[in-house]
């Protein structure tokens, strides 16, 4: 019924997004790039001058590789999963395909995805670890991590219209999932090694360093979990939000 | 050919009274299943609109009025029954309904442009017609919030009539429009009819009902009590509300 574009309106909700956000902030995007700044330097004093830990060469970039990943993670998910009620009136009085609108609070967090990754480059240069051939590993993970965030964001923003307290239940596994992902400490005994794997977010931190610190292709295996876990995931989202779609206007 | 049918639609929703919307009350539900309190906003509606044809529907708040546009926009499903919709449509179901506040009119335009389902070629080509249609003049790069009421339907309506829709569905609107833009209105309405292309709107002003429309629905109580000529069910319409008005006088 509805014959429209859907990259003209997923372009115009992440500039809709972006616009509201940005436009009555002064510093604008260096926001995103002060708060994974400043994380890096806490988690460095903490990690280095409290409780040394010499096994990990690198600390700063090496932290930083977990909390670009991590904050995209876990602000993408928490905004999708809002994304329907939040847009309610979108829902109950325009019929825009739903799909597109937590797909497109993914995308709006691209945008700081990015910004966070050209810091990350940057630092890495910076450092003195130079560009390699495996960099063009990166746009490939990176992307593996987009399409999971948008399979848990169509199903858990389906959701939280049927249940408001959803937002909750995503912002305590983001809590937790911020000690489960290796961001800040050396990875995890060998027997948790394989299972630590099969969290994207993990696989993706992991792959990162080998890739950015280690100047080394990452390993089939790893990649492999990764790739089945996202889409995996992404199939889940659109059964789950296809099931759920039919009666979101009477629960909004 | 462009046309919507309904036959034997029900529509109904659960009561909300309770918080069902908690993961408490789930929970509960799932130890201790309630039965559902469900009340019906539309009961058994059949009717068929072809192209060309401009229909109003009538009727006390509460009746199922919104809920029936809804249904036509294709924004919620029914219970029972089918809805068959063939054709392009543009619902304005409320004031500013897709447009946010920080953005500019310009802006606003362009999304809304999208969300009604045009590409981006035919949304720039409409661009100028919106603007003049609408008379916002330089306010169009203002945001939004600083516009009143009636510059928003302005753009608004502006928009829904330029994408040429073969179904133009408008809930109570015209009501914040100046006299000027009104007049303007019913013009740019009379002509989408010549086109072929037709209006769908709830009104509680027999005027507007009718100028604009030939045909109208009563809807009582989610029932559709009668389906005609407008002038016959106003008359009928008129005689009932004038009638449960006097007995709730004298009672």
């Amino acid at each position: 019924m509805w014959s429209g574009s859907y990259p003209f309106v997923l372009s115009n909700l992440v500039m809709k997004d972006f616009k509201v956000r940005y436009r009555n902030m002064s510093l604008g995007v260096l926001w995103s790039m002060l708060n994974p700044l400043v994380m890096m330097g806490v988690l460095t004093f903490i990690f280095t001058k409290v409780f040394p830990n010499p096994s990990i060469p690198n600390f700063p970039l090496y932290v930083l590789c977990g909390l670009v990943a991590f904050n995209f993670f876990s602000i993408a998910w928490v905004t999708a999963t809002t994304s329907l009620v939040d847009n309610a009136n979108l829902v109950k009085r325009v019929a825009v395909p739903r799909q597109l609108l937590p797909i497109a609070a993914v995308f709006s967090n691209c945008i700081h995805l990015i910004v966070q990754i050209v810091l990350l480059l940057t630092l890495v240069v910076a450092f003195g670890r130079g560009v390699n051939v495996h960099w063009l590993w990166l746009p490939v993970i990176w992307s593996l991590e987009v399409v999971f965030v948008c399979g848990l964001g169509l199903m858990f923003s389906a959701m939280d219209v049927y249940v408001r307290d959803m937002r909750y239940v995503v912002e305590s596994c983001n809590t937790i999932l911020f000690w489960l992902v290796p961001i800040f400490y050396f990875v995890v005994p060998e027997r948790f090694y394989g299972l630590y794997q099969y969290n994207p977010v993990t696989a993706l931190v992991i792959a990162s360093r080998y890739i950015l610190l280690d100047g080394k292709a990452p390993p089939n295996t790893l990649l492999y979990k990764l790739m089945l876990v996202s889409f995996l995931m992404l199939v889940l989202g659109v059964l789950v939000f296809g099931k759920l779609k039919k009666r979101l206007y009477d629960h909004l | 050919m462009p046309s919507i049918e309904f036959l034997g639609v029900s529509k109904s929703f659960v009561r909300h009274s309770r918080g069902r919307q908690l993961l408490r009350a789930h929970l509960t539900a799932l130890v201790r299943p309630a039965p559902k309190d469900r009340f019906y906003a539309l009961r058994n509606i059949s009717f068929k609109i072809s192209h060309g044809e401009n229909v109003a529907i009538v009727g006390a708040n509460g009746a199922g009025k919104s809920t029936l546009l809804s249904l036509l926009a294709g924004l919620a499903a029914p219970d029972e029954g089918s809805i068959q919709v063939s054709g392009r449509i543009a619902a304005l179901l409320e004031l500013g309904s897709g447009f946010h506040p920080d953005l500019t009119g310009r802006e606003n335009l362009f999304l809304n442009a999208s969300l009604l389902g045009l590409s981006k070629k035919r949304a720039e080509r409409i661009f100028d017609k919106v603007v003049e249609f609408s008379e916002i003049g330089d306010f169009i790069d203002e945001p939004l919030r600083t516009y009143s009421s009636g510059m928003m339907l302005r753009l608004g309506f502006s928009i829904a009539v330029n994408v040429d829709p073969d179904f133009l569905i408008v809930d109570e609107l015209l009501a914040v429009g100046d006299q000027s833009f009104q007049v303007k209105c019913f013009g740019k309405i009379a002509e989408l009819k010549r086109n072929g292309k037709s209006l769908v709107c709830v009104s509680h002003s027999p005027v507007v009902v009718q100028q604009l429309c030939e045909r109208t629905l009563w809807l009582d109580h989610g029932e559709l009590m009668v389906d005609g000529k407008t002038e016959d069910v106003l008359k009928m319409y008129g005689q009932a509300v004038f009638q449960s008005a006097n007995v709730s006088i004298s009672s």
